[in-house]
This record gives C-alpha cells, sequence and structure tokens, in this order.
C-alpha cells in the first residue's frame, strides 16, 4: 500500500517536472532559443567536468540546509518565507564573532563563528514565530517584512560600521567586510576547488533533522502541531510553543547556511551574498516534499539548474534569470500536482484517463468482455 | 434543464461492481427506483453506500455494471451529467458558501443565471421561492448561510438541488447533524415531497428509514444482502441484517455502587466563541463508577461545558473540583495527567490528526511518557506493540496501523480514540457525542465499552443529544438548558416525554402531576 503511494506520488511529481520543462520551453522559445539545447546545456554542462560537480554542490550547501529548515517549519504548521533575511542576519553575526576574535585558534574560532550564524537567523525567525504564536500575526507578512528590515540592516553595516577600512583607504568603496581571518574558514574537500567541508555539515544535518522530526518526541509534537493542531491542543500540547520553536529551527538553519557561506566561500560578507538562497530554498524543501530524503536530492539537483543556468548565458546566450522563471513554473507545477496527490476523485480521474490511454488491443488481452 | 430528454421516472442500477487497491467496494450491487417512491439503503460506515451513490452520480465510474434512467443506459462523467438527467444529490457535509447568500449559492450552480460578468440573482431568488413554494421548504433566497441553523441549511441543501432540476434525490445521512427537532421535521417534509420525486435515503438510523421509506435495501461489504418493504420488517430485524448478526444495544442494568464524588463543578461560568457568558453557573457532580447522561438540545452550552473540563476554555468563575483538586484554568495537559480522559465532540479534527498514523495516534497524549520515549527519544517498538494490542482490543479494523488515521471510517475513528483514551487508566472520561453518525455495529462496541469501564469504576460524563443513548446508558440524567443544569433525575424515572419537556426548558412536573396552588403572580403584581 505504501510502496504504491510512493510510486503514484513519484510519478506525479515526475509527471509534473516534465509539464514544467515543456511550459518553460514554450518561454525559451518565444525568447528565440532553442529549448533542446538549453535544457540539454542546463542539465549536463554543470556534470561534465569535476570543476562542474564542486561548483554544483558548492550551491546545494546553503539550498540544502535553508530547505531543512523550512521542511521543519512547514511540517509544524507555520510557513517560513523570510529564510533570505535569515541568512543576512547569520552572515553579519558569523562575520563579526569571527572578526571579533581574531587570535582564537580554529577549533574554537570557527564553530564559534558558525553558532553565532546559526543563533542569529534563529533569533531573527524566532520573531516571526513569537509574533503569530502570541498575536496571532500572520507568519507570510511578517517573514517577508523582516526580510526586508534584515536587508536594510545588512545593507547599513556593509557601508558603514562593518565596511572593510582598506575600501576606505583605497576609496574604492566597494561594500564589503574585512577578510575573516583564516582560522574561520571551512577547510576545502577538493583542493583547488572551491568544494568545502559545508557539504558534510549539511549531510549531518539532513540526517539529524530527519532523526528529530519522527524519532523525537520533540519532533512528534510539532508535527502535530502542523498536521493538525486543535487535536494537538486536545493532547495537551501547547502548540503555540512549537510554533516559536519551528521558526527557531528554520531560521538557525537559515542563519547556518549564510554563516556556511561567509566561512567557506566567500571568506567575508559581501553583498547579495544571500543570492535568492532563502527563496529558493523553498522550492527545494516543496520539491523534496519536506523530507530530508527528498531535500538532499532535490537540493542538488537545484544546483545544477543554477550553475546550468550561468553556463546557458555563456553558450547559449539566454538570460541566467531564466532559471527563475523554471523555479517558478516548478512551484506552480507541485502547487497544482498536489490536488493529483491528495483528491482521491483526480487520482481516480487520472487514473482513468492513463487507462483509456492503454490501446483497446492492449486491454482486450486481459479478458475484458466485449 | 433535462432538454429534450424525458423527465427520470425509473432509475436501475444492475450489477455494479467498483474496485478500489484492496478492496472491492460495490460488488454487483442492483438497485431499482421510482418516482413517488423512497428507497432506503442502509449499512454500516464502509459498506458501499456513498461510493455507490458517487458512482451514481458520475464521480466514479463503476468497472462493470450499467446505470440507465428511463431504461435507457446512461454513462455519467460528472455530476453535471447526471443532473442533465434529473438526478441530485446532497452531500452529508453541506457544499455552500459560508459568506454568501442562499441566491448567490444558487447561481453558482446554475449556468442559465450566469450573465456577462455577473449573476442573475433576482432569477436565483425567483427560482428559490417557486421551489421552496412548491415542496413547502421554506427558505430566504437574501440570507447569508452562516446566519442559518445547521437545519436551515439542509433546507438550503435540498432547495438548492431541486433547483437544478433534480426529480430523483439522493440524500447522504441528511440528519446526521440535526438536532432530534430538525430531524423530525426533514422526515416530516420529505414525507410530502416523495408523492412527486424520488429518493434514495442513506441512513444508519432504523427509526428515520422505518418512519420514511417505502423500500428498504441493505449493503453490507459492498453487495446488497436484502431488499424489502419497509413495513414488513421491524428496526431490530434490519439492524441485525445491517451488521450480519443480532444488535442488542447493551443497557445500563442499574445496581450502579453509587460511589465516591469524583468530580464537582461548582457556579461554572464560561464565554462562549462570540463573548457572551453560555456556562451560567453550572453545578453537577460525577461520581465514580456512574454514567452521567447530560441531555440537552445541542447549543446549551455542552460543548463549552467539555472545553471547560478539558482545559481548552478559559472559565469566568466556579471551580471544577476533580478528587478535591480545582482544575478550573488549568492547562490541558495538568488535567490529562490528573487522570481525565476526554472523546471529543469532532473526533476528526480534535481526536485524531488525520494524517498521522493509527500508532501514532493512539500514543497522541503519551509519546513522552516513559512507556514510549526514554531520553526524548521514541521507542518505535514499543509503540507499535501498543498499536497492535489496542488493535484487537477495540477491533480497529484497519489495513495496518501504519495507515493514515483520517482515512478509516467514523466508527474505527472513533474507536481509535477510545482506545487511547481508555488504555491511559483514567479516573473520571468526558465522552461528548461518542456515537453520533457511527454505525450500529461500533456504537454497541462503543457504548459496551462505556459500560465496562463503569463497572470498573470511572466516572463517566455522557454528553449526548440521543435520549435513547442518555436513557440506555446513564445512571442519572442532568438535563442543560441554557447553561445551566436545570434538573437530574435518576436514570429510572427518565422519560422521553419527561426529558423532551426538560431540554425545552419547561420546569419539569414532578409526577405526581400537583397543581401548584394559586396561579404565580406576574412581576409588579405581589400581594398589595
Amino acid at each position: 500500500m505504501d510502496k504504491q503511494k510512493v510510486a503514484y506520488s513519484g510519478t506525479v511529481i515526475l509527471a509534473v517536472s516534465v509539464i514544467a520543462a515543456f511550459l518553460v520551453a514554450l518561454v525559451l522559445l518565444a525568447i528565440g532559443a532553442s529549448p533542446l539545447e538549453t535544457y540539454k546545456t542546463i542539465l549536463t554542462g554543470p556534470l561534465s567536468d569535476l570543476f562542474g560537480v564542486t561548483e554544483v554542490l558548492v550551491r546545494s550547501v546553503p539550498l540544502m540546509l535553508v530547505g531543512l529548515g523550512i521542511a521543519i517549519s512547514f511540517r509544524s504548521g507555520i510557513i517560513n518565507i523570510g529564510a533570505e533575511g535569515q541568512i543576512q542576519m547569520g552572515v553579519i553575526a558569523s562575520t563579526a564573532v569571527a572578526l571579533a576574535f581574531p587570535g582564537l585558534p580554529k577549533l574554537y574560532l570557527l564553530p564559534m563563528a558558525l553558532l553565532a550564524g546559526a543563533l542569529a537567523g534563529a533569533l531573527w525567525g524566532g520573531i516571526a514565530g513569537w509574533l503569530r504564536a502570541r498575536l496571532q500575526v500572520n507568519e507570510i507578512l511578517s517573514t517577508v517584512m523582516l526580510n526586508y528590515i534584515a536587508a536594510q540592516i545588512y545593507t547599513y553595516l556593509l557601508r558603514g560600521p562593518m565596511l572593510d577600512p582598506t575600501e576606505l583607504e583605497t576609496g574604492s568603496g566597494t561594500p564589503q567586510s574585512m577578510r575573516l581571518p583564516v582560522a574561520a574558514f571551512l577547510d576545502q574537500i577538493v583542493p583547488g576547488t572551491r568544494l568545502h567541508t559545508g557539504l558534510i555539515l549539511a549531510l549531518v544535518a539532513a540526517v539529524l533533522v530527519w532523526v528529530l522530526l519522527w524519532k523525537t518526541t520533540l519532533g512528534f509534537r510539532m508535527r502535530a502541531a502542523g498536521a493538525g493542531a486543535k487535536a494537538a491542543r486536545y493532547a495537551g500540547i501547547s502548540v503555540e510553543k512549537y510554533l516559536v520553536v519551528a521558526m527557531l529551527f528554520a531560521g538557525g538553519f537559515a542563519g547556518l547556511a549564510g554563516a556556511v557561506e561567509v566561512t567557506g566561500v566567500h571568506h567575508r560578507a559581501i553583498e547579495g551574498i544571500s543570492s535568492g538562497y532563502g527563496f529558493a530554498g523553498i522550492v527545494v524543501a516543496l520539491f523534496g516534499m519536506l523530507h530530508p530524503g527528498g531535500i538532499v536530492p532535490s537540493s542538488v539537483f537545484f544546483g545544477i539548474l543554477l550553475i546550468g543556468a550561468d553556463m546557458t548565458q555563456r553558450s547559449a546566450s539566454v538570460p541566467a534569470n531564466m532559471v527563475l522563471v523554471l523555479q517558478g513554473v516548478i512551484i506552480l507545477s507541485i502547487v497544482s500536482g498536489q490536488s493529483f496527490l491528495r483528491n482521491p476523485y483526480a487520482q481516480e480521474r487520472l487514473l482513468r484517463w492513463l487507462r483509456n490511454l492503454v490501446p483497446t488491443a492492449l486491454r482486450s488481452k486481459k479478458g475484458v468482455q466485449p | 434543464m433535462t432538454g429534450m430528454l424525458a423527465p427520470i421516472s425509473e432509475l436501475k442500477l444492475e450489477g455494479i461492481t467498483k474496485r478500489f487497491p484492496g478492496v472491492l467496494a460495490c460488488d454487483g450491487i442492483s438497485l431499482q427506483v421510482r418516482i413517488g417512491e423512497v428507497l432506503a439503503l442502509v449499512g454500516e460506515n464502509g459498506a458501499g453506500k456513498t461510493t455507490l451513490m458517487n458512482i451514481i452520480m458520475g464521480l466514479y465510474r463503476p468497472d462493470s455494471g450499467t446505470i440507465s434512467v428511463n431504461g435507457e443506459a446512461v454513462h455519467f462523467h460528472s455530476p453535471g451529467d447526471a443532473y442533465a438527467r434529473g438526478i441530485g444529490m446532497v452531500h452529508q457535509h453541506f457544499m455552500l458558501v459560508p459568506n454568501m447568500t442562499v441566491a448567490e449559492n444558487l447561481a453558482l450552480g446554475v449556468k442559465e443565471l450566469h450573465r456577462f460578468l455577473r449573476l442573475d440573482l433576482k432569477g436565483a431568488a425567483r427560482m428559490i421561492r417557486e421551489v421552496s413554494e412548491r415542496y413547502e421548504l421554506p427558505v430566504n433566497p437574501d440570507a447569508y448561510i452562516w446566519q442559518l441553523s445547521v437545519g436551515e441549511q439542509q433546507r438550503v441543501e435540498l432547495v438548492k438541488t431541486l433547483c437544478l432540476g433534480a426529480k430523483l434525490l439522493i440524500l447522504d445521512e441528511p440528519t446526521s447533524a440535526l438536532t432530534p427537532q430538525e430531524t423530525d421535521d426533514l422526515i416530516e417534509r420529505l414525507q410530502r415531497m416523495s408523492s412527486e420525486l424520488a429518493i434514495i435515503f442513506i441512513s444508519h438510523k432504523l427509526n428515520e428509514v422505518k418512519a420514511l421509506s417505502d423500500r428498504v435495501s441493505i449493503l453490507r461489504h459492498g453487495a446488497v444482502v436484502f431488499n424489502g418493504q419497509t413495513v414488513n420488517h421491524e428496526p431490530n430485524e434490519l439492524a441485525a441484517l445491517m451488521t450480519g448478526h443480532d444488535v442488542t444495544l447493551p443497557r445500563n442494568e442499574g445496581s450502579g455502587l453509587q460511589g465516591q464524588p469524583l468530580v464537582a463543578v461548582k457556579d461554572l461560568c464560561v464565554r462562549g466563541d462570540r463573548g457572551n457568558l453560555v456556562l451560567d453557573g453550572l453545578s453537577l457532580e460525577l461520581r465514580t463508577g456512574e454514567i452521567l447522561g447530560v441531555a440537552g438540545v445541542s447549543g446549551n452550552g455542552q460543548r463549552e461545558l467539555a472545553d471547560a473540563l478539558a482545559g481548552l476554555r478559559p472559565v469566568e468563575s466556579g471551580e471544577i473540583r476533580f478528587e478535591g483538586k480545582d482544575l478550573a484554568n488549568r492547562s490541558p495537559r495538568e488535567i490529562i495527567d490528573a487522570g481525565m480522559g476526554y472523546v471529543p465532540e469532532d473526533r476528526q479534527t480534535e481526536g485524531i490528526v488525520p494524517s498521522f498514523s493509527i500508532k501514532d495516534n493512539l500514543i497522541l497524549k503519551d509519546f513522552a511518557s516513559r512507556k514510549f520515549s526514554s531520553m526524548s527519544f521514541l521507542k518505535p517498538g514499543e509503540i507499535d506493540r501498543n498499536a497492535e494490542q489496542l488493535r484487537e482490543r477495540f477491533d480497529v479494523r484497519c489495513p495496518s496501523t501504519s495507515t493514515a488515521t483520517g482515512s478509516l471510517s467514523g466508527g474505527n475513528i472513533q474507536k481509535v480514540i477510545l482506545a487511547r483514551e481508555i488504555a491511559r487508566g483514567p479516573k473520571a472520561l468526558v465522552a461528548v457525542y461518542p456515537t453520533r453518525g457511527i454505525d450500529m455495529g461500533a456504537q454497541e462496541f462503543i457504548h459496551s465499552q462505556l459500560l465496562d469501564r463503569r463497572r470498573e469504576g470511572i466516572g463517566i460524563l455522557l454528553i449526548s443529544e440521543e435520549l435513547e443513548e442518555v436513557m440506555n446508558l446513564s445512571d442519572r440524567i442532568a438535563v442543560i438548558y441554557k447553561g445551566k443544569i436545570l434538573k437530574v433525575l435518576p436514570a429510572v424515572e427518565a422519560t422521553r416525554e419527561r426529558l423532551g419537556i426538560l431540554m425545552a426548558g419547561l420546569a419539569d412536573t414532578d409526577p405526581p402531576l400537583v397543581p401548584t396552588g394559586p396561579s404565580i403572580p406576574a412581576d409588579g403584581a405581589t400581594h398589595g
């Protein structure tokens, strides 16, 4: 029974992806590009050499971390659109900690920097959770608004208090922080590439999130609050509390993603560091069925899309922003696909339709009376 | 609306079979119904009634078998096709938009009323008035749905279906959400309407079947096991056919060891959702080893009383003493830990988390206990064992204990809830409408469970609007009216009539009937 369900969901997701690809192909045709060529570049280009593969994984790390956090919050019944702002808060905190203690050995400084990022993100997410639990403020609105606030704080800090003094001396004035001390760097996994140990961190986090959600009493509480708030309340679970906890986790993972980006890739806080990971992470989480086992591959898939889109820009002169179109279409397709996953009538109709596709000749062999 | 097609005079199903993965939902069902006739379709939950009706309405397509209207085979692909041949259905859960008026709700579904960029609401109102006059179903087209009582909404559904041109009505458990008065009213109206319509009446309340239908067909495990004229068969005979064995709902045989006071509610005041005082100084006492029935027309404070007892609604004033300890305004957790069990009114959303598996719902209150977790990690082995045990003990019928609980029938969901609450070994149990909308077999099981627990010394507060249920199970019956307990009487002294009078809020004339002296003086007319 369960296997059948998984197979069914898998088929629907695959179908949804094909439909999304088809819709995007129409857009590509409209801008005069060849859809086949573009897809070929996007899907195979990034994986054609070691460098491409490592770059894909570099992108998938923050996507994975953000997606895991999103999964926790969605499963707990609170919709976190604020990962973008939470990432930025994470970047600031982890940069500040790393710069504040330049003399500390790596053993202390790196964990401190990562932890600071996670805590700052958790705090930023927790605000939205608290507002929802206490004052019934819609979390979609509050997280989006908190994104704006975080962006302004980030810009202010990079252009003011945290601006690299050498930028002022040379007069170039690029808004960025000082370079972090080497003791705060995540190690490279493959020398000569940007792939860093953040990948291992993210994979471990995926396992931990799975354990948290499905193996612990805390996860049980959060999922119960998300899947049936009323019943959870009747069973003595204080739903409001776990909304806040869920947002702390979600923000924490986004903040950690920010910290990993700064300590693993850029080594200093720069403008546009989150580069849309906060929003793409939502797609990653939904595409991964809000389950760590799905989020890991889905984050790699979206990593391929991001790198592939860069490549098409160069080779096929298709703007890299097309990947945003693709993401948008995928979200729409998934949300539409949900009705086939949840609604038994829709399932029945779909199956009936599929059965009619099978040629009559094939069916008569199964002994259907004329 | 039927266009050139002749109006429906007969619907015939022959050999309808429908298979779902692992289930044979309909197994060669043949039925027939004509205009002027009421066919009752009865069967336990999961017997295939709803699937069959969905096949008639074109929502499912049968694997084999034919449907014919006036002797001519038809293939419906959607409810629209069914309506085009004069077949309409009123679903158990109303399909109305609450913040629209009656006329707007109708206009949504009628293509003829769709004008360019707007709906012809005057036309809709006219249609509604015509139909409601013709069938004596008073409905105000301008009323908003949310303003209407459940009984009135039911009437709107009927009128809507008739406006869409239905001459054959399928009513899926139409009385499940109605009060006893509304039910009587509906049955009476349907009786009057039945002369010019065909009605398929789905129910498992056999007294209603008896009152309304001409013929009755009984479904069991997807097959028709009985066809007959209603007048020739008694309800208990039908019940036996429906469940496959003799059904005698268990009764409280009295001899209750009148135990110690367990829960004492004193002068309880609680506000309702709209901020008004719904419980206004309610007092009652529940003792160990008794079932105290709370009878009353719904909306007289039952929900608020139950919520306050569970800690889900703030208590304005008054006390809830549980073994001497005041539990008013304590958290649900504290109340659960004190030993209070609870079978909530809405089992789908309050009793279970529908998407959770059966085994998870069975530990919904105890997952953090030492039995099911250690160091805040769940113990899957224990959880499985617990589920298998309770599944057997409470006869929960399910493919496996990993099945999503929401996909079970109402009776089985209720068994899951009862299993969880009873297995916890509570001292007191509050059961709110525990058998509402549940088939006879499950009802019998739940009733005997409650009686067994009573014998073990648990005090049970049974809130119900089914007088039969209250009278069968209770040791004492408290009648609730406008947020107060009007009277508590021993079950042996309770009769339908006496309870009915009390539930209507009229002062009880204690038998023997003694005329109360000179008439009560009016206000201000004190002697002087």
